[in-house]
């Protein structure tokens, strides 16, 4: 299935020769913007690998504060997990449905990823909210500081995700399946993907080694 | 074949193939692998049966697998040559991340096991 | 209602902030009702600020560049000054507090909105056009990437008038910049000035490393790319790969400030030496983020000016992209004496001579290139062969420096100093003056005044030695970096010639600014009529100067390295230009004013945020984010130039050049 599609920036030139790989020309936008955004994600993982470094390092400071196996609950994690993978799973879903123009399941895939998501946040503030209850706020000590920065980080960029998810539903609502909408879609995918990679570094390093015996 | 129809050699991350079913197909079997990974990890950490510093090494490389499940079957990362550049930005991006982490913590340690000690301790070690 | 800012943060007792201030805004407002009684605005809105061309955005970048480095360079002759004064009994005319905001200022703004700018602006400029296409691949981004950096800019400024600056040196290192040490806002608005341009680079990243990998002009496969787009990619994937560990490190830094956190604090548990470690896996990425593309501009140079192909092209390519992997693996040479131990210290000091190998091969080739070659001593030229003589003994100096047991001896002192800014001048600067003297008749369509940059060159070239020589001196005798005050009388001579050498740069830099008036001025006389005023190598010859907005009529095919040349020379020797090819409309992104307006939004978040006023903090989100969405609604954001109009352009191209021919031929 190949549509003849806008290129980037204007392509016409007259004569070429085809000297196979990467030589025909710049690249159409369909293949340029997300091929952007893949690059915008690595460098975001990157940012996540210094919160992890810095989480490493930090994960023993406790300041004679609480640790990690006296903080975290695992069923509550089991549950995120689950809900931030099938969310992923649903994400995939649209995307199918999308690619073959249907509004319905498209915007319901899309719903029940962002209810998902919404499932997993409102797991994440509670599990906050408690822990800074009990006196185990990120001010307590640099390993807490560590970890709410971490996972906050992570949370937070579900939030984006999740406005992002809103935005694009009310985008394909009014204006359709259009090339732009498609790329844009392609994109918060691979952003969702993206972070559930995330979150299976964090469940296993914070949350399963963290509190090992 | 791709190494004949220029179109495609070159395909955006996360472009999923033709057929509908085989699509759904790739999504269910990503989600089944990426439950059993995520189910195994959870019981690996809380079972007594494995050798307890194994453990840890354990769960990493279930954890590294799982990212590959996701990148194969979620994100259609291949190594096809359609997919070279998005292959060697993601082989860039894990050697930064690599960098980053390993550098760090074992610039850290170093540098923490070189700390002076403890003065109380310095105190009973200077009393000898 | 205001958060802490209070009319004491306007500096009534400091004479030197507050009539610095009180010229600039005189001045701004001047500059702006000159420019209004002009008519030149609405110019400038439609041509230069909402413009989405990459040759635009390339100018604008340049222009606050050289606006900054005269802050900096104030900064940086304030320094010499006081240093000179304040020996013995005499204290100078700058207490501590006040100095110490100076260094500060110095270091950030030259790194961040001095080199960068000038770096990117290049890159901006040039990549496109020697790719043989018609803009980035995200011309938007790019506007906006370029008005968040200003956004940076403007408010490390606005701290000279309201508020301070850090105290800390320019990369603020804690406990020193945490809240307990550092309550002011000083160190706030060094934090929120940098994560905002740090989102603006790690956009315009993206952006050329998708433009290199993913768009060039037909036939253009990777080996025939122009050696400064090579460097252009690695330069920019260095960005991606180091600025979010930036971003991330200054967010931490914050997190402690703002809400009490404990990563660096001395009680909680934080440790300040995580710091060092994360800020310098970013801080020594970062010159080489400067520095290869001052390379690829120097491999543009020497073949040019030698009427020769870059010598072993391909082996430039691997030391760069060699460059490009190991100067992400040398961080720790930053910080030898904090205590990581001989082992650690022994993997990262040879790690940083390894990365010496690379760039000697480079070194190599450009000699190679010049040697048998037609050399032709222009303004670019006198640039590479004084980088060639100055940036080697940085280097070598860095190699010494490299050596741990050596560095514990000068860490920290004036001899790192000296090194740093032997490399810097004599690797990023000369090659900014040579890229500047080399591209600006592609930019505006007439060259600079020749003999003016000959004498600038040598402003810099003596000013620089002699500024920076003393201080390898007195690092080994014991001088400190930063000081205020100097104890030793016997130094006061080796600080006077340093004096005086500053002073030299000085008059460099204000012939610049005569050089660029009394060009424009005389610019007749020495109009770029073909727009290959160089007998250049590279596709960006092939346009008109300036060239059109879209570039090229049609895209270039590429056939071999150097694909101007040959198309030049195959033209010369069948004394016609290639066919005329079919034209066709040509679809270009229109301007949009998103940039100017997010960054808008970002530096009133950004002040608001560094004064604590929350409610205006959160106006600011808001509205940046809204005009984001208000961009992402449009779905028009390209327009098509006619067809007539692009023939039209390109036949008065080829009428040029087809005369430009003749007037060849005939002489030969």
């Amino acid at each position: 299935m190949t549509t003849v599609e806008a290129p980037a920036i204007g392509l016409t030139h007259g004569g070429s020769e085809d000297t196979g790989l990467g030589h025909r020309g710049p690249e159409s936008k369909s293949i340029v913007v997300p091929y952007g955004f893949w690059l915008f994600v690595l460098s975001d993982m990157v940012l996540f690998s210094a919160l992890f470094a810095t989480y490493a390092s930090l994960s023993h400071a406790t300041d004679g504060g609480p640790t990690s196996g006296e903080l975290f609950d695992r069923t509550l994690v089991a549950i995120e997990t689950m809900a931030l993978l099938l969310s992923s799973f649903t994400c995939g879903l649209a995307m199918i449905t999308a690619k073959r123009g249907n509004m319905i399941w498209t915007l319901g895939w899309l719903v029940v990823t962002g209810l998902l998501g919404l499932v997993f946040l409102s797991i994440e503030l509670y599990e906050f909210a408690t822990m800074i209850g009990e006196g185990a706020g990120p001010q307590r000590s640099a390993f807490l500081s560590s970890f709410f920065t971490l996972v906050g980080c992570h949370g937070a960029h579900v939030t984006c995700g999740l406005l992002w998810i809103g935005t694009m539903m009310a985008q394909v609502w009014t204006k359709g399946f259009r090339e732009h909408i498609m790329r844009r879609l392609l994109c918060l995918s691979v952003f969702w993907h993206a972070l559930d990679i995330i979150w299976v570094a964090i469940f296993t390093i914070v949350y399963l080694i963290g509190t090992l015996p | 074949m791709t190494e004949h129809d220029p179109e495609k050699l070159n395909v955006a991350p996360g472009t999923p193939h033709s057929n509908i079913l085989s699509e759904t197909v790739a999504y269910l079997i990503g989600l089944a692998l990426a439950l059993v990974l995520t189910g195994v990890s959870f019981w690996v950490a809380s079972t007594s049966v494995l050798w307890g510093p194994g453990v840890a090494v354990g769960l990493v490389v279930l954890a590294i697998a799982q990212m590959g499940v996701h990148l194969v079957f979620f994100l259609h990362i291949t190594s096809g040559p359609d997919n070279t550049n998005n292959v060697l930005a993601l082989a860039f991006g894990v050697l930064i991340v690599f960098l980053v982490m390993i550098g760090t913590i074992v610039i850290m340690t170093q540098m923490d096991a070189n700390m002076a000690p403890d003065p109380a301790l310095m105190n009973l070690q200077m009393q000898h | 209602m205001f958060g802490k800012l209070t009319w004491d943060a306007i500096p009534f007792d400091e004479p030197i902030p507050l009539i610095t201030s009180l010229v600039v805004i005189l001045g701004i407002v001047g500059i702006g009702i000159w420019v209004w009684r002009k008519g030149w605005f609405p110019a400038l809105w439609h041509g230069y600020i909402t413009s989405t061309d990459h040759k635009k955005i390339g100018i604008m970048y340049i222009v606050l560049a050289l606006l900054m480095l005269v802050r900096g360079f104030a900064d940086a002759i304030m320094m010499r000054i006081q240093q000179s004064m304040a020996i013995g009994a005499s204290q100078g005319y700058l207490p501590p507090e006040h100095y110490n905001q100076i260094f500060s200022a110095h270091g950030t703004i030259m790194i961040f909105f001095v080199a960068m700018p000038f770096v990117i602006g290049f890159m901006n400029f040039v990549v496109p056009l020697q790719l043989g296409v018609r803009d980035v691949a995200f011309p938007t981004m790019n506007n906006v990437s370029f008005w968040l950096t200003a956004s940076g800019a403007l408010l490390v400024n606005v701290s000279l008038f309201v508020g301070e600056f850090a105290r800390t040196g320019w990369l603020a290192f804690p406990p020193l910049s945490e809240l307990e040490f550092s309550p002011g806002v000083g160190v706030d608005y060094y934090l929120v000035a940098l994560q905002i341009s740090g989102v603006g680079t790690v956009l315009t990243a993206v952006n050329f490393v998708t433009t290199i990998l993913k768009t060039r002009a037909p036939g253009m496969s990777y080996l025939r790319m122009p050696v400064f787009c090579w460097t252009s990619l690695a330069s920019n994937l260095i960005i991606l790969a180091a600025f979010p560990v930036l971003t991330a490190t200054l967010a931490l830094l914050m997190l402690d400030r703002y809400l009490g956190f404990h990563f660096f604090t001395n009680d909680g548990g934080g440790n300040s030496m995580l710091y060092m470690n994360l800020i310098w896996v970013w801080g020594h990425p970062e010159v080489y983020i400067l520095v290869l593309p001052a390379f690829g501009i120097y491999s543009e140079v020497a073949a040019t000016f030698s009427g020769k192909p870059l010598f072993g092209y391909r082996s430039m390519v691997f030391a760069t992209m060699v460059i490009c992997i190991v100067s992400l693996m040398v961080w720790l040479h930053h910080f030898f004496t904090m205590g990581a131990g001989a082992n650690i210290n022994a993997i990262f000091g040879i790690a940083s001579m390894i990365i010496g190998i690379p760039t000697g091969v480079k070194i190599y080739n450009w000699l190679f290139t010049m040697y048998g070659g037609r050399v032709r001593f222009n303004v670019p030229m006198y640039y590479l062969i004084g980088f060639m003589l100055t940036f080697v003994g940085g280097g070598l100096t860095g190699v010494l420096l490299a050596i741990p047991p050596v560095d514990f001896v000068v860490h920290n002192s004036l001899f790192l100093v000296a090194h740093f800014h032997h490399v810097i001048i004599g690797g990023v600067v000369f090659a900014i003056m040579a890229g500047y003297t080399y591209w600006f008749p592609k930019a505006f369509g007439f060259t600079l005044d020749e003999r003016l940059g000959k004498i600038i060159f040598w402003c810099w070239f003596i000013g620089f030695h002699l500024a920076f020589m003393p201080l390898y001196v007195l690092g080994f005798w014991g001088g400190t970096r930063r000081m205020q005050h100097i104890n030793d009388p016997s130094w006061a001579p080796w600080l006077n010639v340093a004096l005086f050498g500053a002073v030299i740069i000085g008059v460099g830099i204000v012939l610049t600014v005569v050089q660029l008036l009394y060009s424009i001025k005389t610019r007749e006389q020495r109009r770029d009529i073909t727009g290959d005023p160089w007998d250049g190598r590279t596709l960006e010859w092939l346009t008109l100067s300036p060239p059109p907005h879209y570039n090229f009529a049609v895209l270039p095919d590429v056939h071999g390295e150097e694909a101007y040349w040959i198309r030049k020379q195959t033209a010369i020797k069948e004394d016609k230009l290639i066919d005329e090819p079919d034209y066709k409309p040509i679809e270009m992104p229109i301007d949009t004013p998103t940039g100017i307006i997010v960054a808008f939004f970002a530096s009133v978040c950004g002040f608001a945020v560094i004064w604590h006023i929350w409610w205006l903090a959160i106006v600011g989100l808001i509205g940046a984010f809204a005009i984001f969405v208000w961009y992402a609604w449009q779905d028009e954001h390209e327009h098509i130039i006619p067809v007539e109009e692009v023939r039209a352009n390109a036949r008065e191209r080829r009428r040029i050049r087809m005369e430009h021919l003749h007037t060849i031929s005939q002489s030969t």
